[in-house]
């Protein structure tokens, strides 16, 4: 099948060229190391949690989903790069698919945000962390999804704006209230009820309710379903809304 | 080959709070047969971009039709763009890839199976005597080395049709040379080579036939040779002061035999005569009756240039 075929083209050449690079492997694994590291020692006193454990549970899907989205968020840049290098102009002359030309993009993304997700499980194991496989395996879906979104989205606006300076600020702006009302770094069961209302509406903090049920191991809860539905579904609306700007894009 | 009919573009872009429209390309009807190499001639600015981007399928003409290698442009871009290659004005290649890579990933990304596209990046590294440097990093690469992978680039799928947007701009006379030869190879092996470019030798010595653009629209066409058989007569260009050029303009303005004149903006005249060596003497003549100080003066057959001069009313050189 030509998609499959395209996607997968366009999805080595852009690991290839990510693996060239060992730096940003470095980077990408040891930011969240280093939260995990320094950051998480302080939350069992401040979530009052019983153990060690029990905070990581309530810590380490937080941190996840967050890298998931920022992870994805700023792959514009590098996309921007290309367009300037004429590289996606390039692309565009040939019969290569559209969609293929986003999707071996993002699924680089999703794949490199997967191997961050990977090793900080395992690290997090060595601190007592507890989840079931099966769990921990729907978590990494509905992690996989996020960076799909985002990074779908990224690249769909860097096609829009087609510069890094209207990017950056864009993007921040996007990523600090999303940051703020999704309780990734403490659960909003300690906001108040304004703050709670208005986080309704963000669709991360429904990804976040439902990584952390599942890393609670309440695979039956209803946030696990309702996240995933909520993620999945605006994955989909991303990845089709950014394919059409790889099929339009004007120099 | 190329056949378009009252192809139109306009961009609307925005300055401060008012937005303007830059008309690009007004209507262009243009007919290229088969396997010649045809040359859009224009200064910057005049359209020839926007057109081949509007033939490449990467933007939608806001009017008029073309067909291309026989598919519609408008109806089958898909059709389109398997049988035409595309060598952007701005280069098209990635920094941290190899030209190899390039190559093969630009086979593959026209359908070509893994073992076929690396055979045609090896046959074309060679062609375009790349092999030495295939497998260091695009980066590494001088303009002329990285200008030929990103040609190799835009007939690695052998296309029927390949445009070229501005070929040669930025290589060095001997490169320049090269290039020429290279795309003379293409004609032979029966590719039809569409180039744009401002430099009026080139348009002169490569194309078998141009286009003349400006201002988005095409304002002669034919071979360079019929082009300027069109202007009869000789060119006279007379080196003059600037302070004295008014006054030699006014003298010579009314002569029978200046079929038109010019103003040059570094000083003298242009005139367009019938017979240069009667005209030689008698502008000498009224020159020096006149007691103006003559820095030089030369005959030359019309060139492309003269072609565009008497079409637009500029120089292509001073534009
Ligand atoms: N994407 C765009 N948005 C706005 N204006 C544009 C765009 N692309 C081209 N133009 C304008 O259209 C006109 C024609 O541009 P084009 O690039 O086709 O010229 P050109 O003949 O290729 O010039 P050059 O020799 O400098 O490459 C110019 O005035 C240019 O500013
Ligand atoms: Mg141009």
């Amino acid at each position: 099948m030509k998609l499959a075929r395209d996607t997968w083209l366009i999805f080595q050449r852009q690991l290839n060229l990510l693996l060239r690079n060992p730096v940003w492997v470095f980077v990408g694994v040891f930011q969240p190391v280093m939260y995990l590291l320094l950051f998480a020692p302080l939350l069992k006193p401040a979530l009052g949690a019983p153990t060690q454990a029990e905070a990581y549970k309530i810590f380490v899907p937080g941190l996840l989903v967050l890298l998931a989205i920022f992870g994805g968020l700023f792959q514009g840049f590098g996309l921007i790069a290309e367009l300037r290098a004429g590289v996606i102009e390039r692309s565009r002359v040939t019969p290569v698919s559209r969609l293929a030309l986003l999707l071996g993009r993002s699924l680089r993304d999703v794949v490199s945000l997967m191997t961050q997700a990977v090793i900080i499980t395992l690290l997090a194991l060595l601190f007592d962390l507890r989840v079931f496989i099966g769990d921990l395996l729907l978590a990494y879906l509905m992690l996989a999804l996020i960076a799909l979104m985002t990074s779908a989205v990224s690249y769909g606006v860097a096609l829009k704006v087609k510069s890094e300076d209207a990017l950056a600020p864009l993007m921040n702006t996007v990523a600090q209230p999303v940051l703020l009302l999704s309780g990734i770094l403490l659960p909003l069961a300690f906001a108040p009820g304004w703050l709670q209302g208005v986080a309704k509406w963000n669709p991360f903090s429904w990804a976040v309710d439902g990584t952390r049920a599942l890393f609670n191991g309440d695979i039956g809860d209803d946030r696990v379903w309702q996240g995933l539905t909520i993620i999945a579904i605006l994955a989909a609306a991303g990845v089709y809304w950014a394919a059409r700007q790889f099929a339009r894009s004007v120099r | 080959m190329i056949e378009t009919r009252g192809l139109r573009k306009s961009f609307r872009s925005r300055a401060g709070r008012e937005t303007k429209t830059v008309e690009a390309v007004r209507g262009v009807d243009l007919d290229v047969p088969a396997g010649e190499i045809f040359g859009f001639l224009g200064p910057n600015g005049a359209g020839k971009t926007t057109t081949l981007r509007m033939l490449a399928t990467l933007i939608e003409p806001d009017g008029g039709q073309a067909t291309i290698a026989g598919a519609d442009l408008l109806k089958d871009p898909g059709e389109v763009r398997r049988r035409i290659g595309y060598v952007a004005q701005g280069g098209s290649t990635w920094d941290e890839s190899t030209g190899r890579e390039e190559l093969v990933l630009q086979a593959r990304m026209y359908g070509i199976r893994k073992t076929e596209a690396q055979r045609r990046a090896a046959r074309a590294l060679e062609a375009f005597q790349l092999v030495e440097f295939a497998d260091r990093k695009c980066k590494t690469y001088s303009g002329g080395q990285r200008r030929r992978v990103e040609i190799a680039l835009g007939i690695i799928h052998e296309p029927k049709i390949v445009f070229l947007d501005e070929p040669t701009t930025g290589l060095d006379p001997q490169s320049r040379a090269h290039m020429w030869d290279e795309i003379r190879r293409l004609r032979a092996d029966g590719m039809t080579v569409f180039i744009t470019t401002h430099y009026l030798d080139e348009a002169d010595a490569l194309c078998d036939r141009i286009a003349i653009m400006d201002h988005g629209e095409v304002v002669a066409e034919g071979t360079p040779a019929d082009l300027k058989r069109e202007i009869s007569g000789d060119v006279v260009q007379v080196g003059l002061d600037v302070t004295a050029t008014g006054e030699a303009e006014k003298l010579l303005d009314g002569e029978e035999y200046v079929n038109r004149l010019e103003l040059l903006d570094e000083g003298g005249l242009r005139l367009f005569v019938d017979e240069g060596a009667t005209a030689i003497p008698r502008i000498l003549r009224r020159v020096d009756a006149a007691g103006l100080d003559l820095r030089s003066i030369e005959l030359h057959r019309p060139s492309l240039d003269d072609v565009f001069l008497t079409k637009t009313g500029r120089s292509l050189r001073e534009s």
